[in-house]
């Protein structure tokens, strides 16, 4: 853990909420500390779309407030944070990363960012990512990319390089991103962070601008393990307002990575997924992989193999299910009720109106993916692509559940690669989707899963994610493994991995 | 409104000697629940545009559905009422379209997997019982209301603008689909008006919905098609879209089986299409061609789990459902002392609820009958509406009847009270007194205007005298006259021969 110190943009959350709540630091100091590190490096990083100078200091104004009133304060209040812009803020821009949403201000919060307003939790502004959460990336965003502060000349990931960017750069301490096919977990693998994909319908989808309804999933994104717990238990929560919100009780994350901190995975069954490694593979991320799963066993994790051959048929699935899902959800933006409008010039027709704003509007590969899910839904073909992609999902939660069986949790290099660089991949879109090749699967299941770091891949220096996955509604498991698998790697290198990114 | 061309229609008779009609009737009906489908809002009926909305039902970026429990309990009541299965689970699906009056370009609705299927209702016509087959019924969201301002036809064509009011989208819909409806070419017409009375009776004592055709609460879409006779391969159908009155539905299904008789006669195919009825002119125009059925890329709505109501939910509100109307409407003529075929005439009128409604405002049944069935439904008949819309309600009748009854009135200037009130001069009594129709009670008012008329009639007079009193009709029609109808004719014959006795 970082030490406690003068430069409050280096601490973690739960130091800073520590802090605030001892009265060591004010919140208005904390907020303003993050505002001058995004005002000093964000030109370079571009993590954020919008910053909300204002309203995050008048929230930790009120923080400052309770505390002198001698309110109780929650385990996070007072500490920023950066929101992922597709998550609705009232009056606050929220884009999605597209121009079809420009100058679009939400009359009313997403369910993630009421929650956290209602815990004391500082908004501090809103990331960059890939155009409706399409990318792996950030390249796709219609505001320019954003920077990988390890590397400015390589990509973050995507689709939510922004929030991950934004923890690496020390310009927030804590993120939400939201994971379709991995777009919190794939950045943070990139970036040398963590992050989260909690079981569906743990997170309220109500206020995430939909891609693909019965993959998305918001999640939280830190920089240690403890702290994405603290955040998880924040957001999550049955949410009246989204029928496909789960009404059970948050599994105990917080008390699982601490324990995985203190007594490590002692007993734990942990799978390797034999169809994630191999070809295709970077040398340095196959073997920090494989180093991180002999530690684990080294803490007394019994190891085993797991096959999963569905899995491999898992990326085609995705990309016939979310684009089919996507050409509806974004049927919406049609000029008519907000955001972008061209051509209402008295002469175009609305039908002409909503082709010219759509064509304006959309990127390529948003246009791409609507495209595909048209034509994966249109008759004649439903049965032959939407169709047959249902039950490869059905056989990959079959495989899930077989494993499930066997071990505890699943783990598996969060991606292929280290961050590639900008530019790289943006003409090839399947190079670009095999970013997603280990990740999709959770999605497609709905069950968790968790990127931490595990080290530096020898070749280009550049952080290595592990994933680790867990059965719906064992999230914790997660937090177990990711927090022994933290604590055993820092005692490894005597500092946490984020020591090593190059000053900005 | 204008149409493009006359149509070519061959006598309706004629038509079917040579082809037998084929129906398909679409109902939909807005329940009357508090809230829209599927969000909090209010679904109040009139109230300023665009002020009953939220996120959900605008469609905004990141908003969630979420299915209103009254709503699925209306479905149900409903299926269980037309004999329907319940299904044991069902979900929701997308029907894609980019329309402007829907928020989300795709209506929340149900596609393969209804929540009742496979049911009946039986209706009568000509003292014959016809059982119409129902295919599903389904649980649906509404669109907003688009009005085209400018332009010729009031259509989007054309038009210099539109206005959208959102009010509408999201109020719950139920889609009633019949199965095919094949009966005797000549009675298809007024089997469809009866269907869809029935139908509206169902659904009112239900207590659903308050199925008011004139205010779009409930809807029909009458798809025909003709077949030659002996031929079992149906024909291809046209769809006439939105037919919002009972009377409409039932001019509009006579208007397409001569249309069709017309084009298939001459050696032309019929075109699979969409079209409008014009209650003016009692026609219909095409709307948009079908070149290919629209492809609505249906898929399970993925914000909403499914619904499976639990069979002990589902038996819980079959106990809850009224008496079936036939009961009830026995029940009825029996209390009436009429006969059903009497009753069937009440009902193919759209009248019973007036009635009823009449009858409970203080009228005898047979004269809260004899007014919705005569003098009303004509005027109804001539201004082309249904009973239920004209400008008159059972209380106003039941005070006319109430009138009559105790003297005031005769038959024939309640006439002309109730064509007061219809032509919105107010209440009856406000009517009566505006145009002085009271009837002369005052025997000596009566009696000079009796002394004057047998002087100007003396001979008659005195044949009355002489004891014909078949000629008593001259004296009194002459006072009658002089009152201009205002007196009660069985007292001036009193009178009369009180006089000349």
């Amino acid at each position: 853990m970082y030490a406690s110190g003068s430069d409050a943009i280096r601490r973690t959350a739960a130091d800073l909420a520590a802090a605030i709540a001892s009265g060591e630091l004010s919140a208005v100091e904390v907020t303003q500390a993050h505002l001058d590190r995004i005002a000093k490096v964000d030109d370079k990083v571009k993590a954020f779309l919008h910053v909300d100078a204002q309203g995050a200091l008048a929230a930790a104004a009120a923080v400052d407030a309770k505390r002198a009133k001698g309110e109780r304060l929650g385990p996070l209040a007072g500490v920023p944070l950066a929101l992922k812009d597709v998550f609705t803020t009232r009056g606050v821009p929220t884009t999605c990363g597209s121009r079809i949403l420009e100058g679009w201000l939400p009359p009313y919060d997403a369910t993630v960012a009421r929650r956290l307003r209602e815990a004391d939790v500082v908004i501090i502004g809103k990331t960059n990512m890939d155009e409706f959460a399409m990318g792996s990336s950030t390249e796709n965003s219609a505001y320019g990319p954003t920077r990988n502060p390890w590397d400015l000349e390589r990509v973050p990931g995507g689709s939510g390089g922004g929030s991950a960017a934004s923890l690496v750069a020390f310009e927030a301490p804590l993120a939400i991103g939201s994971d379709t096919g991995g777009s919190i977990r794939q950045p943070a693998a990139v970036t040398g962070t963590v992050g989260v994909k909690p079981t569906y319908g743990s997170v309220s989808r109500y206020g995430l601008v939909a891609f693909s309804s019965s993959l998305d999933q918001g999640g939280p994104c830190a920089r240690t393990v403890l702290d994405a717990a603290l955040l998880h238990e924040i957001i999550a929560g049955h949410d009246p307002l989204d029928s496909t919100s789960i009404d059970m009780p948050v599994p105990p994350v917080v008390a699982a990575a601490r324990r995985g901190a203190d007594e490590g995975v002692r007993g734990l069954r942990i799978g390797v997924v034999k169809q994630f490694d191999g070809e295709g593979y970077a040398p340095g991320v196959r073997q920090r992989f494989h180093e991180s799963v002999e530690l684990l066993a080294g803490l007394g994790a019994e190891v085993v193999e797991i096959d999963a051959p569905s899995f491999d048929h898992a990326l085609p699935a995705y990309y016939l299910i979310a684009p089919s899902e996507c050409s509806s959800n974004l049927a919406r933006f049609d000029a008519m009720r907000y955001g972008l409008r061209v051509g209402d010039d008295g002469v175009h027709s609305a039908e002409e109106v909503t082709a010219l704003t759509r064509e304006a509007g959309f990127g390529p590969e948003v246009k791409r993916r609507i495209m595909l899910g048209t034509y994966a839904l249109s008759s004649g073909y439903y049965d032959a692509y939407y169709g047959q992609a249902q039950k490869v999902r059905t056989l990959i939660i079959r495989d899930f559940e077989k494993a499930f069986e066997r071990v505890d949790v699943l783990v598996s290099p969060t991606t292929p690669t280290t961050a590639f660089k900008i530019g790289e991949r943006v003409d090839d879109p399947v190079s670009m989707y095999l970013a997603d090749l280990c990740t999709i699967p959770t999605n497609l299941a709905g069950n968790a899963g968790m990127s931490v770091p595990c080290g530096l891949a020898p070749e280009d220096g550049l952080p290595v994610g592990f994933q680790i996955l867990a059965p719906a509604l064992q999230d914790d498991r997660l937090y177990r493994v990711g927090a022994a698998l933290e604590a055993a790697l820092e005692d490894r290198w005597g500092h946490p991995i984020l020591e090593e990114v190059p000053a900005l | 409104m204008s149409i493009a061309k006359t149509q070519e229609l061959l006598g309706f008779d004629e038509a079917l000697e040579r082809y037998d009609p084929v129906m398909g009737l679409e109902v939909h009906v807005e329940l009357g629940t508090n809230t829209k489908m599927f969000c909090s809002c209010p679904t109040e009926f009139g109230a300023a545009p665009n002020t009953q909305v939220c996120p959900t039902c605008l469609g905004l970026p990141g908003s969630l559905p979420v299915v209103n429990g009254a709503a699925v309990e209306g479905a149900i009541r409903i299926g269980l009422a037309l004999h329907c299965e319940i299904a044991q689970w069902c979900r929701f699906a997308r029907k894609n379209y980019f329309y402007p009056d829907m928020p989300k370009n795709f209506q929340t609705s149900q596609y393969d997997e209804p929540i009742s299927y496979n049911g009946y209702l039986d209706v009568e016509v000509d003292g014959r019982s016809f059982r119409i087959g129902i295919e599903r019924a389904h649980m649906e969201e509404d669109t907003g209301k688009s009005t085209h301002v400018g332009g010729a036809t009031g259509r989007i064509h054309g038009a210099d603008y539109s206005l959208v009011d959102y009010n509408r989208a999201g109020i719950p819909l139920i889609e009633i689909v019949t199965k095919p409806i094949e009966v005797p070419g000549h009675l298809a017409p007024a089997v469809a008006r009866a269907y869809v009375t029935e139908l509206r009776e169902l659904i009112r004592a239900l207590g659903v919905s308050e199925a008011r055709m004139e205010r779009g609460q409930m809807r029909c879409d009458v798809n025909l098609s003709l077949r030659p006779k002996g031929e079992t391969k149906f024909g291809t159908r046209s769809e006439t879209k939105n037919v919002n009155s009972l009377r409409s539905v039932e001019r509009a299904t006579r208007y397409e089986i001569q249309r069709h008789a017309a084009v298939l006669a001459s050696g032309g195919r019929i075109v699979q299409e969409t079209r409008h009825f014009h209650e003016n002119e009692g026609t219909t125009t095409s709307g948009r061609v079908k070149e290919e059925a629209e492809d609505y890329r249906y898929f399970p709505e993925p914000d909403l789990v499914p619904v499976a109501p639990s069979r002990e939910w589902v038996e819980q509100l079959r106990g809850t459902l009224p008496q079936s109307p036939t009961v009830h409407r026995r029940r009825l003529a029996a209390e009436w002392g009429i006969s059903e075929f009497d009753m069937q005439t009440v009902v193919n009128a759209g009248a019973l609820e007036q009635i009823v409604a009449t009858i409970d405002a203080g009228a005898p049944s047979d004269q809260a009958r004899k007014w919705w069935t005569g003098e009303l439904a004509r005027v109804a008949n001539e201004r082309g509406v249904d009973v239920g819309e004209l400008p008159i309600t059972p209380a106003q009748v039941a005070r006319v009847v109430g009138l009559i009854q105790g003297g005031e009135l005769t038959d024939k200037l309640a006439r002309q009270v109730v064509e007061g009130v219809l032509a919105g001069e107010g209440d009856p009594d406000a009517v009566v007194a505006a145009r002085g129709l009271k009837v002369v009670s005052d025997d000596s008012a009566l009696l000079a205007a009796i002394d004057a008329a047998i002087a100007a009639n003396a001979a008659v007079a005195e044949k009355i005298r002489a004891g014909n009193h078949a000629a008593v009709g001259v004296i009194i029609g002459a006072v009658m006259k002089s009152t201009r109808g205002q007196a009660d004719a069985a007292r001036v014959r009193e009178l009369v021969l009180g006089r000349l006795s």
